[in-house]
């Protein structure tokens, strides 16, 4: 999957198609690396429209029918602290 | 936001001058623009994130981080009300009291970033130099200007080294980060010898008061306890020689390897002798200028700004009782102050089950009030991320302690096992590889219990989330060091570090253990302790004379715990 931030708040963004959705849910999974790669290389371009910064890919793997990162990190990033449940997109905390 | 009960109280600190004033606000006006520029793409985020980072501005894993600075860890009540109002307004609604003394907000909107700035400016606060390859925020001792065993209050110096190191023309690009503490007792509360430079107030065999200097310290991935570069600088000539230091550093140190760029690779690769060698010739050629002489005059009218504030005479100097749990707070959370019928406070922002360091804007504001009402409008943000309340009456004790019990501050553990450092860790830091806080929290609870801490007695947990060490893992008696192994958390342990006036650098026991392991490995390790302890021994002082293997062998239950 591709994420990266949104300039002007910081918040996490996950891409789908030519755009980008604020849920990890929300966006696609990249069947193999060449069109990750492609991807990547798009939103790279997108950045100098100044709205997104920071691309970069991460693994994600299938758990009982739901995608999930294979990297505690990037379940911690999609998810919000787990220390504060309160905050973050868990806590339905995107700002608009 | 201000209790219309309580009077704000002025402390004395340092206050901006004209100068000062001028100075921030054109920082803040300059920063705005280019916050601007970089929204309007007129700047690329390669040109804009070495000028967002000299603002004290990352971007971490969920959102912008703002550090702010708490020059030597002192805030005003004014100011904490301040802090409130952002978290409250621009953020989550809490902040983070960090390991450098500053106080980090987690969810900043870059385009909120301006008004944030211009507020902390109309209380006379900022973020520069709280990030980048600068001198950083200048720390000394929580107990400075209270303590009874200090030669003089380092806060005046500690703010003539800000003063000097902002903005410096010469040390604005260094190789690294470089960090500065400042403490004035024998014992060091301010982990003096873990910075790149510390200077420690001292006497001389005349009585002569004047400053030992020490250079080479730090965590990281490489840690080095600092070695004593002079033993004694005179008063006037302080500035010159941290001056020296700094330019031996900028001139010498790699600035081909990020792993090799801090001053502690550079004195360990040429040696101490050298280093001092060299930078006694930079002293010489500073000192025949005579550009760089610190005037009396100067030193005084800083130090007027610290004066001790009017205490009152005739206080009874006795401690009200109040009960069990109150007497339990005082046996570890007060300390002896310098004025009769006067205390120290130390408020831990750790009851068992918090994360270290975090307090929500309504606490932030009763602890503004508790420092007008008590403690001549004044705390001190300690680098173990606790409170001081540095001036209260002893008579004023208990009403402190019911306050702080509401705010459930009230925890009696400072520099006990629950008295945790913990970063960031994973939960926020974009760096980290490990979660931090969580383990604090699990570990502050299998503690929970107060006789058995008391039990144990001092014994300080220090926990980061990689190898960069923000949580001082190498200083912990237990450190543990947060890694990564193909995505999933484990911890090392690391024992028989301090960051104290013993400084010692922890040793890994072996393997991590899994975030579910880690606790119980570090309950079976403070077992082995209590049945190998002799009298009066803390947790450091049985390691050091045991070593590691009956440790771990515990730890990895190769005994029975």
């Amino acid at each position: 999957m591709l994420t990266a931030n949104r300039l002007r708040d910081g918040d996490v963004l996950y891409r789908k198609g030519s755009g980008w959705v604020l849920m990890l849910a929300d966006a696609e999974v990249y069947p193999d690396q060449a069109s990750a790669d492609a991807a990547l290389a798009a939103a790279t371009v997108e950045t100098v429209r100044n709205e997104i910064i920071a691309p970069y890919l991460f693994e994600v793997r299938e758990v009982s029918g739901k995608i999930v990162p294979v990297k505690e990190r990037e379940i911690i990033r999609a998810a919000g602290p787990t220390v504060h449940p309160h905050t973050g997109k868990q806590a339905g905390q995107i700002n608009a | 936001m201000l209790n219309p009960l309580v009077k704000q109280v002025d402390p004395n600190m340092y206050r901006y001058d004209e100068f000062d004033a001028q100075f921030v606000g054109e920082r803040v006006e300059q920063f705005a623009g280019q916050v601007a520029r970089r929204l309007s793409g007129e700047l690329t985020e390669d040109q804009f994130k070495p000028l967002r980072l000299m603002n004290g501005l990352y971007l971490q894993l969920h959102a912008y981080m703002l550090r702010v600075a708490v020059p030597y860890g002192t805030l005003s009540s004014k100011q904490m009300r301040k802090l409130a109002h952002i978290a409250r307004t621009y953020d989550k609604d809490f902040g983070h009291f960090t390991t450098r003394t500053n106080l980090q907000f987690n969810w900043i909107k870059l385009v909120d970033v301006p008004a944030i700035l211009r507020e902390l400016a109309d209380v006379e606060m900022h973020c520069i130099q709280t990030s980048g390859n600068c001198v950083r925020n200048v720390t000394a001792d929580q107990f400075a200007g209270a303590t009874d065993e200090e030669i003089e209050d380092p806060r005046p110096l500690a703010e003539i080294i800000r003063q000097w190191s902002s903005l410096h023309p010469e040390f604005v690009f260094l190789a690294r980060k470089f960090k500065i503490a400042v403490g004035a007792t024998e014992k060091d509360r301010a982990a003096l010898q873990y910075h790149d430079m510390a200077v420690q107030i001292v006497k001389n065999a005349q009585g002569r008061i004047g400053y030992k200097v020490m250079a080479g310290g730090g965590m990281g991935r490489t840690p080095y306890i600092a070695h004593v570069m002079s033993e004694f600088v005179e008063r006037e000539d302080i500035l010159a020689y941290l001056e020296a230091v700094l330019r031996v550093y900028n001139q010498d140190s790699r600035r081909d390897n990020i792993h090799k760029q801090r001053i502690k690779i550079l004195i360990n690769a040429i040696g101490p002798e050298e280093m001092r060698k060299r930078v006694a010739r930079e002293f010489d050629e500073i000192k025949r200028a005579g550009t760089l002489q610190l005037p009396q005059d100067e030193l005084d009218r800083i130090t007027a700004y610290f004066a001790p504030p009017k205490f009152e005479a005739s206080l009874p100097d006795t401690i009200p009782e109040a009960g069990k749990d109150f007497a339990n707070w005082v046996k570890t959370n007060v300390s002896k102050h310098r004025a009769p019928g006067y205390a120290i406070a130390t408020i831990t922002l750790k009851t068992p089950g918090q994360v270290p360091g975090d307090a929500t804007s309504a606490q932030m504001d009763v602890i503004a009030d508790l420092m007008d009402q008590f403690s001549v409008g004044e705390v001190r943000v300690t680098h173990e991320q606790n409170l001081v309340l540095p001036h209260v009456r002893k008579k004023d004790l208990p009403a402190i302690y019911a306050k702080l019990k509401e705010l459930d501050f009230a925890a009696p553990n400072a520099g006990l096992i629950t008295d945790i450092i913990a970063c960031p860790g994973l939960d926020y830091c974009d760096l980290a590889n490990a979660r931090s806080i969580p383990i604090a929290q699990s570990i502050a609870k299998k503690f929970e219990n107060l006789d058995r801490q008391h039990q144990i007695g001092e014994l300080k947990i220090k926990i980061s989330g990689c190898i960069n060490a923000c949580g001082h893992h190498h200083a912990g008696h237990i450190g543990i060091l947060g890694v990564d192994k193909k995505g999933v958390e484990f911890y090392q342990l690391v024992l028989g570090g301090s960051g104290a006036e013993d400084a010692s650098i922890g040793d890994i026991m072996g393997p991590g253990f899994t975030e579910h392991e880690i606790a119980d490995a570090v309950e079976r390790v403070v077992n082995a302790y209590l049945k190998l302890r002799k009298d009066g021994e803390r947790f450091l002082d049985t390691y050091r004379r045991l070593g590691m293997a009956p440790f771990k062998d515990a730890a990895y239950e190769k005994v029975a715990a």
